[in-house]
């Protein structure tokens, strides 16, 4: 059975999702983000989704237990292409977009391949394990391109608000996550990771909500004074 | 082993990319000019903004109705501004020199919370000529 905490998390991650998909919608911002639209109708579908898998399976139940792991595998392919939206936004005036985005698919497999790999040749392992160990490794894939794209933003001196915020946003949230399954690895029996993963992923649609909803789309911001101190 | 290695990774970038998100949240209201009500209140400028006014600004915060949105962002500024609270005690003995870097931070926190502040007082003064008019 769920405790009245899991109810809370679960109800204030959806409206966060819906609050920050209305947000997009109604600033118009979709054309641009079209990424984002759909990394948020895929989040709001799997917490409907898990919903139903907790009401007829249960907490404890396999079937919520593969449903959940693996749809949040899904979930952090569909971050990668918000990632691959803000490398585009990013390199959009070097026409460079095509190559980004066939190397970064080519490490997203690359990544899934070698996870599997490790997982299938430990016969001291379960091949569930795969799923948290998939998991940790594709949101460090995430923290790594996300940290490229934040030190080619510095060198460049991208100085647009909006795509600053977002792709800083995006580098916390992978970080949390990241590290949150490393947890989960290096403590698989403590109860503490179940609320802590459904937690985190509150952060990602509130940012963006408050980005797309506070930050004008022409809005600019001195990079060196998010770099460095203040003078 | 390769679990620990990317948790403290992780654990480094996430330090890193909040400090920065929080960094571009509060220079993003260094732009913001203070209404003279909230000059008035606040009693500093973008210049004499300090750290111990912090506090006091949450709390004004507080009493003011909120326009929606930014609550999240006062809150991103708060842990911000409890981060350097511990950074200023970590660093106290080993980097002296960091701790004027660190003050003008929580200065440029304090700043961001006045900011919110001017807002909020602008949204509570139209519902009040809204209101009036009625």
């Amino acid at each position: 059975m769920l405790d009245p905490a899991h109810y809370a998390i679960w109800v204030v991650v959806f409206l966060a999702e819906l609050f920050s998909l209305i947000c997009l919608l109604r600033r118009r911002a979709y054309s641009q983000h079209i990424a984002f639209v759909l990394y948020l109708c895929a989040c709001i579908g799997t917490d409907v989704a898990s919903y139903f898998f907790l009401r007829h399976s249960g907490f404890e139940s396999d079937a919520y237990y593969y449903f959940y792991y693996y749809s949040q595998s899904l979930l952090t392919i569909c971050l990668y292409f918000v990632l691959m939206n803000l490398y585009a936004q990013v390199f959009s005036e070097m026409g460079v977009g095509n190559h980004l985005r066939a190397g970064a698919m080519l490490l997203l497999g690359g990544t899934a391949g070698i996870s599997y790999y490790l997982v299938a040749t430990s016969s001291d392992r379960l091949v569930t394990h795969f799923v948290a160990e998939v998991g940790q490794n594709l949101y460090f894939v995430g923290v790594l391109l996300t940290y490229a794209l934040w030190g080619v933003i510095a060198k460049v001196r991208e100085n647009r608000t909006r795509l600053v915020q977002l792709v800083l946003s995006m580098g916390v949230y992978v970080s949390l996550s990241a590290g949150g399954y490393a947890m989960i690895n290096l403590y698989p029996t403590h109860h503490f990771w179940e609320y802590f993963l459904p937690l985190t992923s509150v952060w990602l649609p509130a940012s963006w909500a408050y980005t797309f909803l506070k930050v004008p789309e022409d809005a600019r911001l001195a990079t060196a004074r998010v770099l460095a101190p203040t003078p | 082993m390769i679990a620990a290695l990317i948790l403290a990774i992780s654990t480094l970038t996430l330090l890193q990319f909040f400090v920065s998100y929080s960094r571009s949240l509060i220079a993003a209201s260094q732009e913001h000019v203070l209404s003279e009500q909230a000059a008035e209140v606040c009693g500093f400028t973008a210049r004499t903004a300090a750290g111990e006014h912090f506090g006091r600004l949450l709390q004004l915060i507080s009493l003011c109705p909120e326009p929606g949105g930014d609550s999240a962002e006062i809150r991103v500024v708060a842990l911000y501004f409890q981060l350097l609270g511990v950074a200023r005690i970590l660093l106290r003995w080993a980097f002296p020199s960091a701790a004027r870097w660190i003050e003008a931070e929580r200065g440029g926190c304090a700043y961001a919370a006045a900011v919110v502040l001017d807002r909020r007082i602008a949204y509570s003064r139209m519902i009040m000529a809204e209101q009036t008019n009625r």
